[in-house]
């Protein structure tokens, strides 16, 4: 694992800086604890003023200090991505696994459901699910929910390498010496999709702060908790834009970019380093 | 018949099951919310601070009851959804009593039904090329460079595209108009000022959604065609004297397109729900806009009709693109 990590930020520049950039993140969002404010109240610096040394990234019209209700909306953001990843990689993974593995008419039935969940415009029903329970949604529920929902198109990747997995010559040998499907799935598959399974959850992390940046910007989640969406929402909202206050609208906005171009390129130099092909082209380029 | 069989029922089965998973998903999880809509309805009016008398609430509850659909069981209630649906009929719209929903709908539908065949068209084609040529010529400096660029653009969502647009080309630089569809005032004749007007308002909504939409497509498909390389019949190509040009074109492009009609079913979906959020932050009078108008007014039934019409529409959407691959792959054509 950590050797794998070596080599990757080694060898892949994008690794490298994804790598990093989550790095300063999860700092930032560690830093939230040290807050000197609480995000939830309001009027506790002057406001609209510029980024100063007392007010790294200046305060917003409501009188927050811009810096640390990020640090708290970087926290807040990760653990809502890290509750929907979970659910869905549980869900992701049991359904990739079984029809893979097992195929025939299971197969089949269990992947027209799982593809009819893939086309869906899931943001519509969202909204729609959203808007009946707008002030039961807290961080929590959130995650729940996009977990229940965004789960469908990674249950079919996993499901495509368990295949070619399957007709291997490992697993004849396995099971020809007698091991049961489950040990056979879980001793000699999972660590083959570990890597697989990261990439996806990198992919589907970024899908979650991004329909909650979009539901937040709608007004449908609970927006007096400090999130990457409530911040986009509250600064859009004041008219930060036409007011010329700058800073507290491009914050959020950075932090999101930086964000998904580092998730999103773990994700790529993951997924290449698992294909042997990508791996060895890259090594042929970087050598000139 | 075995073309039938073997293709086209699954994809007609596919529909159904698209269609019906969908429906029920809308039917039934508002039913399992914590929250009532009635009671929440109820309060809204309360809010409003009019003096309702206590009957007149029993009656109004009965009322939002019956519109809702939420008389009978849980059976009769799904029966009733599905026969309303069938004809069409989501009710009348709760901001604007008594405008039945369908007629909102059909005002915003084209706006965003041409916004969005243009720009989907326009991105996955030129996502396409210029990712097939990056990736023959993946060693150029110019393919590194589109490289670079799409894949800054690509993991970023449509909404925070479309806010950085507007902030660049419309409050940075004023070229564009803030938003809307049309000029304030403007009336509806057949004119070319008309044609450039709109045009002028659907610039930037459309810019956003072909810069993220191709550069999905331009990734994909630069992979797509690296592995392509490496097949027996690039090789032969190239040792038979066949120029660059021509075996990207002829040959790559098009063995790798398949998956990528493929692609462009299955992530209908996706394109449609940011084509939503795109019209949202400029104002632009589609389907997204009276999505989120009905989102901040709480209109319920506008909400479910909308929702229910792009679940449709983008199920019919991938059965169309399913049934005319054929056209492309000749090895289903001739099975």
């Amino acid at each position: 694992m950590f050797s794998t990590i070596r080599d990757l930020i080694k060898y892949d520049r994008r690794f490298t800086f994804g790598f990093s950039v989550i790095l300063i993140m999860i700092f930032l969002a560690i830093l939230s604890f040290f807050s000197p404010y609480d995000p939830k109240v309001w009027n506790v610096v002057p406001r609209d003023t510029p980024p100063s040394i007392k007010h790294l990234l200046g305060t917003t019209s409501m009188g927050q200090d811009v810096f640390w209700l990020a640090t708290f909306a970087i926290r807040n953001s990760f653990e809502l991505s890290i509750i929907a990843v979970l659910i869905s990689r549980v869900i992701a993974i049991f359904l990739g696994l079984i029809t893979g593995y097992k195929g025939g008419s299971l197969d089949r039935t269990l992947m027209t459901i799982n593809d009819s969940f893939v086309i869906l415009p899931l943001l519509p029903i969202l909204i729609l699910i959203a808007s009946v329970i707008k002030g039961a949604l807290n961080i929590t529920n959130l995650g729940i929910l996009l977990g229940i929902f965004g789960w469908a198109w990674d249950a079919r990747v996993i499901r495509s390498q368990i295949l070619s997995l399957r007709e291997r010559e490992f697993t004849y040998t396995a099971k020809l010496s007698g091991m049961k499907t489950l040990s056979i799935i879980v001793k000699e598959y999972l660590p083959f999709i570990t890597p697989l399974i990261m990439a996806t959850a990198m992919n589907n992390m970024l899908w979650v702060i991004g329909m909650e940046v979009t539901l937040a910007i709608l007004g449908l989640s609970s927006l007096e908790i400090p999130t990457l969406g409530t911040m986009i929402h509250w600064a859009v909202n004041s008219q930060s834009l036409l007011l010329g206050i700058w800073w507290w609208i491009l914050t959020p906005v950075f932090i999101c970019i930086l964000l998904f171009i580092s998730l999103y390129m773990l994700s790529v130099s993951i997924s290449e380093f698992l294909d042997p092909r990508t791996r060895l082209q890259r090594i042929e380029v970087m050598k000139g | 018949m075995l073309f039938f069989k073997s293709y086209l029922l699954p994809r007609i089965i596919q529909y159904l099951v698209v269609i019906f998973i969908g429906t029920t998903v809308v039917f039934v999880v508002p039913r399992f919310m914590p929250t009532d809509p009635v009671q929440k309805t109820l309060e809204l009016v309360a809010l409003q601070g009019t003096y309702i008398d206590p009957e007149a609430v029993e009656k109004l509850k009965e009322t939002l009851k019956e519109l809702y659909g939420l008389k009978g069981t849980l059976f009769e209630q799904y029966l009733a959804f599905w026969k309303r649906l069938f004809r069409g009929d989501f009710g009348p719209s709760f901001a604007q009593f008594p405008t039945p929903v369908m007629d909102l709908i059909k005002i915003s539908l084209p706006w965003t039904t041409v916004l969005l065949l243009l720009t989907t068209l326009l991105s996955w084609i030129i996502g396409n090329i210029l990712g097939g040529l990056a990736g023959y010529f993946s060693h150029q400096r110019w393919a590194r460079i589109l490289e670079g660029i799409a894949m800054v653009i690509r993991p970023v969502p449509y909404y925070i595209v479309a806010l950085g647009l507007l902030i660049i080309f419309a409050f940075a630089f004023p070229i564009f108009p803030v938003g809307g569809g049309l000029s304030v005032g403007r009336e509806m004749h057949l004119t070319f000022d008309l044609f450039i007007d709109i045009a002028k308002h659907a610039f930037l909504p459309a810019l956003s959604l072909v810069l993220v939409g191709s550069s999905v497509w331009f990734m994909t498909m630069r992979l797509l065609i690296s592995n392509i390389l490496r097949e027996d019949y690039v090789l032969y190509a190239q040792v038979g004297g066949i120029s660059d040009r021509e075996i990207v074109f002829q040959y790559a492009i098009r063995n790798a397109l398949l998956p990528q009609i493929t692609g462009l079913a299955l992530s209908l979906g996706q394109i449609f729900s940011g084509a939503l959020i795109t019209e949202q932050v400029f104002a632009y009078p589609g389907l997204g806009t009276l999505l989120y108008n009905s989102v901040s007014r709480g209109d319920y039934n506008l909400l479910m009709g909308i929702t229910l019409l792009s679940i449709i529409g983008i199920a019919t959407g991938v059965l169309i693109i399913d049934l005319i691959y054929p056209l492309f792959d000749p090895r289903i054509r001739y099975r």
